[in-house]
């Protein structure tokens, strides 16, 4: 997994902390022809040579060279339309070989194809206001979360985008970040400026709709064997939890890559809180 | 006295007899008996031998001389005996009359048997004598007699013989004539001799004659059957006529029918043409009228002559009627009810129940005459479904008239600002939606209460005393109504693309205060209406009035969410794009505050103004006397985070939200999308809310030169000028702007906030 390349490094090059170790220039993606970056995004799989980088109404596909020093602009589109379009996030489809990314402006979604750096689908008015921020399912093809600034977060299924496939609407706030867990995909994670961070279970358009199916001679001989009746049981969508340690708005959620069972939160003022997945959950998950 | 002066008087003939004392008086009466009955059968020795030793029969005062006076008697009586003797006397008097009365009586029978015994042995000899006669009499006259007789059988035997040859003949003039019912007499007569000794020649040529009469009979008699120009009575005569003729009667039960069929199926297409495509049909009541009158009374003509006819036939012949009665009724119902489709567009209830009446009613007669038809139970049947069809007609009626409401109000809203002067204000606009739709609510439930009245035939069937009233009207009508219009308010809330608010807020608001008023008042008000009205009286379940108003008040509170959100998002476009687009790090030193800020306090007290129309004031927290005392905290704790600014030591900035963050364990967190109340306060706090959460967080994202924070600065105090009075807890908005310019302090490289009495000055000179 590629690590994370912070949106803002960009822009806000001052911060150059003195007591961390010096980061060093690598490689320097050549931005004057377009303005505001508004998000890198490394290519999920493979070799991690490209970066997708969005830039005002600008798409752009970065090829890092062979010794990651230089970076060359391999292909770019760009938005027709009336108005300043600009992109607000993007990510890149981990399923399909991974040609496919997801982009955010204003309110609409749309898909590209990385090969062609062409639209493949669109969702106007996909939420009522700014779309903030977007994560495909991990698991599961074709599964897209968006979040934005009506409150809401909504999955979609992107082969058929007249209709959310589901939509929660349980921050009260914008919704700053949207990410699914990368092993268990029906955990999801939200923050929102309402300075709340929700934990939900979406576990009926998740990749195990019907818990997590076990074989018999996976079980192994410990005792939780109630546990695993309880699975077959129908499993319904809700809210895990909501954290509320923040006490200003939070404007970054994610999951460790190292554990599928922790994550951390991002506040204005500074905070950073990491929780665990409840241990109830994690074991109704796992046997 | 006077009776025995009566008994005395007649014949004188009486045995004497003198009036002694009860003492002897057993002796004496015998000797009286005696001498009456000498008296009576021997007269005359009696009177030859007299009665030497008998009193003077010239004694007047001999009770029984012939010379009695009973004057002299009664004279002598009084005047020689005394009281005792006289009371004596009267009472042996009285018996001595009654037992002569029966003695009288028995003499006088006796008399008369004795005559009767002579006469009867002299009718007995006489009798004798004519017995004698009349035997040889009738010896005599016996050969005679029977020639007599003979005579006679030929004679009514000669005249059967002429009636019967002379019958082909009478029979064809019966026919020419056209009396048929004559002719069949004279043939049912002839018919069963004939038939008898038609192994004769003559009889059999006779009776060929008649039959070919007779069948020439039928036949005309079938034509003028078949002719129908005759009524149907005719009709029934000719049926009559051809069953005594012998016609086999299924096969005329099958042309009767078949001929009655005819006259139907001429009525029917008759209605059926005023259904016609094209000219407008005459009226619903005028083509019941002609149905009840043409197809109708037909049918019940057609049953009840049929039935006069072929009772005989039994229940196959029942059954058969039955089964035209149902064929041909169908049909009818077929074309009632396509009349009665085109009815349901109309609004005139009125004559449609008159005509449904009508149809009804008519239709009860054949139902009592046709049982097994069920020509009455179709008839009911159409009724009620044209009655749940007029339901629902009346509620899409009121659906359509909400939604033309709804537009005439979009229209209002939208046109004062054209005309560039206020218009009809919005509780004025709240009260005629309210009186509007309450009137059609009412006319609905007069026009739907005709199906009830008393006097229309159809209003006592079980349908319409239960289920018409409480599921048809109450759930179906009413409680429908109520629903769908709060389903309608309520779509407003999830118009897609909240966005594009093709909705105009005042809508939304005056549509939540619709709905809260149908909570408080309106929707209890229009059921027991309703309840009055038709009085719901069975065991279906009905929705509460507490539900409803659950209901009701639900959508008023989400109406009224969505107003505070899209008033909300319209104030938060503005600041958004204020702050967006504008260059922060390279912007002059502040003079004024901007143009934005002013139109946002405009726009909020315009909300505010609109609000007002409809809602009441609320309640806010206490205020502080002065709210210009804030002024100087904010800037302290701007100024005290100026302070630390400057150095950006990694530890700065904690030290910097230290204070805000302690301030923040002590307030509440604030929810900017909360549920709001019923009242001004509560929306204007909410909107406020979501403008200044709004303002914030756009700073965040923003770098400010020192310029730039000292304009937010400026705007913020501005605001809070401004903005405090409109909220339940202006600590809110106090805390809400500290935290906008602290960001923006917290965004800034170089932040030298403003002197607050430069603030205050160049606020209040904007």
């Amino acid at each position: 997994m590629p690590k994370e390349l912070e949106s803002g490094s960009h822009e806000s090059p001052d911060d150059s902390s003195s007591t961390a170790q010096t980061l060093e220039l690598l490689c320097h993606l050549d931005n004057t022809a377009h303005s505001n970056m508004a998000c890198v995004v490394w290519e999920p799989m493979g070799d991690g040579k490209k970066i997708i980088s969005l830039a005002d109404n600008h798409i752009l596909l970065w090829d890092l060279q062979e010794s990651s020093s230089q970076a060359v602009l391999a292909s770019s589109a760009s938005l027709g339309g009336k108005g300043q379009l600009k992109f607000t996030s993007g990510r890149w489809s981990p399923h399909h070989n991974c040609t496919q990314v997801a982009t955010a402006n204003d309110t609409t979604l749309r898909g590209w194809d990385t090969r062609t750096m062409s639209q493949i689908y669109c969702i106007e008015n996909a939420h009522g206001q700014l779309v903030r921020d977007l994560d495909f399912n991990p698991n599961k093809q074709y599964y897209l979360a968006s979040c934005g600034d009506d409150c809401k977060v909504k999955f979609w299924d992107t082969r058929n985008v007249t209709e959310p496939v589901k939509t929660l609407e349980e921050h009260s706030h914008w919704v700053w970040n949207v990410r699914y867990n990368h092993s268990h995909d029906q955990l999801v994670l939200t923050g929102s400026s309402d300075s709340r961070v929700i934990l939900s279970n979406m576990v009926s358009i998740s990749s195990e709709p019907f818990g997590h199916l076990v074989d018999d001679d996976d079980i192994s001989d410990q005792e939780d064997h109630r546990s695993e009746e309880k699975s077959k049981e129908p499993l319904q969508d809700n809210v895990i939890a909501t954290y509320e340690e923040h006490e200003d708005s939070v404007y970054a959620v994610d999951w460790s890559s190292a554990d599928p069972w922790l994550f951390a939160s991002l506040s204005y003022d500074g905070r950073l809180v990491i929780n665990r997945v409840p241990r109830a959950l994690k074991y109704h998950i796992l046997l | 006295m006077a009776a025995a002066a009566a008994a005395g008087s007649s014949p004188g003939s009486r045995p004497g007899d003198s009036p002694e004392g009860p003492e002897g008086e057993a002796p004496e009466r015998r000797r009286k008996a005696h001498g009456m009955l000498k008296l009576y059968y021997g007269l005359s020795e009696g009177e030859a031998a007299g009665r030497p030793a008998g009193p003077d029969p010239l004694d007047p005062t001999d009770l029984n001389g012939a010379h009695f006076d009973p004057e002299v008697y009664l004279d002598k009586l009084r005047r020689e005996c005394p009281l005792a003797q006289l009371m004596d006397s009267e009472t042996d008097m009285v018996r001595r009359i009654r037992a002569l009365d029966a003695t009288y009586t028995i003499r006088k029978m006796k008399n008369d048997f004795r005559k009767m015994e002579d006469e009867m042995d002299r009718l007995a000899t006489n009798m004798a004598v004519i017995t004698d006669f009349s035997a040889r009499i009738s010896a005599t006259l016996q050969d005679r007699h029977e020639r007599i007789t003979k005579l006679a059988g030929v004679h009514a035997l000669l005249r059967k013989l002429q009636f019967l040859f002379e019958l082909p003949s009478r029979l064809t003039k019966c026919v020419e004539l056209g009396a048929y019912g004559q002719a069949v007499r004279y043939q049912g007569r002839a018919q069963a001799v004939l038939q008898q000794y038609q192994h004769l020649p003559s009889f059999r040529a006779i009776q060929d004659d008649c039959q070919v009469i007779t069948a020439r009979l039928a036949q005309q008699l079938r034509q003028r059957f078949r002719e129908g120009g005759s009524g149907a009575p005719e009709q029934a005569e000719c049926v009559e006529l051809l069953l005594a003729l012998g016609e086999p009667a299924e096969e005329l039960c099958e042309e009767f029918l078949a001929h009655a069929r005819g006259r139907l199926e001429e009525e029917l297409r008759s209605l059926e043409a005023e259904l016609g495509p094209s000219p407008p049909a005459p009226d619903v009541l005028e083509f019941t009228d002609h149905g009840g009158s043409g197809f109708v009374g037909g049918l019940c003509q057609v049953a009840a002559a049929y039935q006069e006819l072929f009772a005989a036939q039994g229940p196959a012949g029942a059954e058969r009627l039955a089964a035209f009665a149902r064929e041909l009724g169908s049909r009818y119902f077929a074309l009632v009810e396509r009349r009665l489709a085109q009815e349901q567009g109309g609004g005139d209830n009125s004559l449609l129940v008159r005509a449904l009446d009508r149809f009804h009613r008519r239709l009860r007669a054949p139902g009592a005459l046709l049982a097994a038809a069920g020509l009455a139970e179709a008839a009911t049947e159409i009724v009620e479904r044209v009655a749940r069809e007029r339901l629902g007609h009346h509620l899409q009626g009121l659906r359509a008239a909400f939604l033309g409401c709804l537009t005439d109000v979009r229209q209002a809203l939208a046109a004062p600002r054209v005309a560039g002067k206020e218009g009809p204000g919005l509780a004025e606009l709240l009260a005629n939606v309210a009186s509007s739709i309450l009137s059609h609510i009412k006319a609905s439930l007069a026009a739907v209460h005709l199906f009830t009245a008393k006097e229309v035939s159809f209003s006592n069937k079980p349908y319409f005393r239960g289920e018409f009233c409480s599921q048809g009207v109450r759930e179906g009508l009413i409680v429908g109504f109520i629903r769908s219009m709060c389903q309608t308010a309520q779509s407003f809330c999830d118009s897609p693309g909240e966005k594009g608010g093709a909705t105009p807020p005042a809508l939304l608001l005056l549509l939540s205060r619709l709905c809260l008023d149908y909570e408080t008042a309106t929707i209890s008000y229009i059921l027991t209406l309703t309840d009055e009205q038709f009085l719901v009286q069975d065991q279906f379940p009905v929705t509460p009035v507490s539900t409803l108003c659950a209901e009701a008040r639900e959508t008023a509170r989400r109406l009224l969410t969505h107003y505070v959100k899209v008033q909300g998002l319209v104030i938060s476009q503005m600041l958004r794009k204020s702050v967006e687009t504008r260059d922060w790090l390279s912007t002059l030193e502040p003079r004024n505050v901007r143009a934005v800020m002013k139109r946002v306090v405009e726009d909020t007290t315009a909300i505010d103004v609109q609000v007002g129309l409809l809602y009441e004031e609320g309640v806010r927290k206490a205020q502080s006397s002065d709210s210009s005392k804030r002024t100087f905290s904010v800037y302290s704790s701007s100024r005290q985070q100026g302070r630390y600014a400057p150095s950006y030591t990694p530890s700065a900035p904690m030290d910097t939200n230290l204070l805000s963050n302690i301030q923040k364990l002590f307030s509440e967190r604030i929810d900017v999308f909360s549920p709001v109340e019923f009242n001004k306060v509560s929306v204007l706090t909410g909107i406020i809310k979501i403008s200044l959460k709004t303002l914030l967080e756009c700073v965040r994202l923003r770098t400010f030169g020192r310029f730039g924070l000292q304009q937010v600065q400026v705007d913020c105090h501005f605001l809070q000028l401004y903005l405090w009075r409109f909220v339940a807890d202006e600590e809110l908005v106090h805390l809400l702007l500290d935290e906008v310019v602290a960001s923006a302090a917290l965004r800034c490289p170089d932040p030298v906030p403003m002197e607050p009495s430069v603030v205050e000055v160049i606020c209040e000179r904007g």
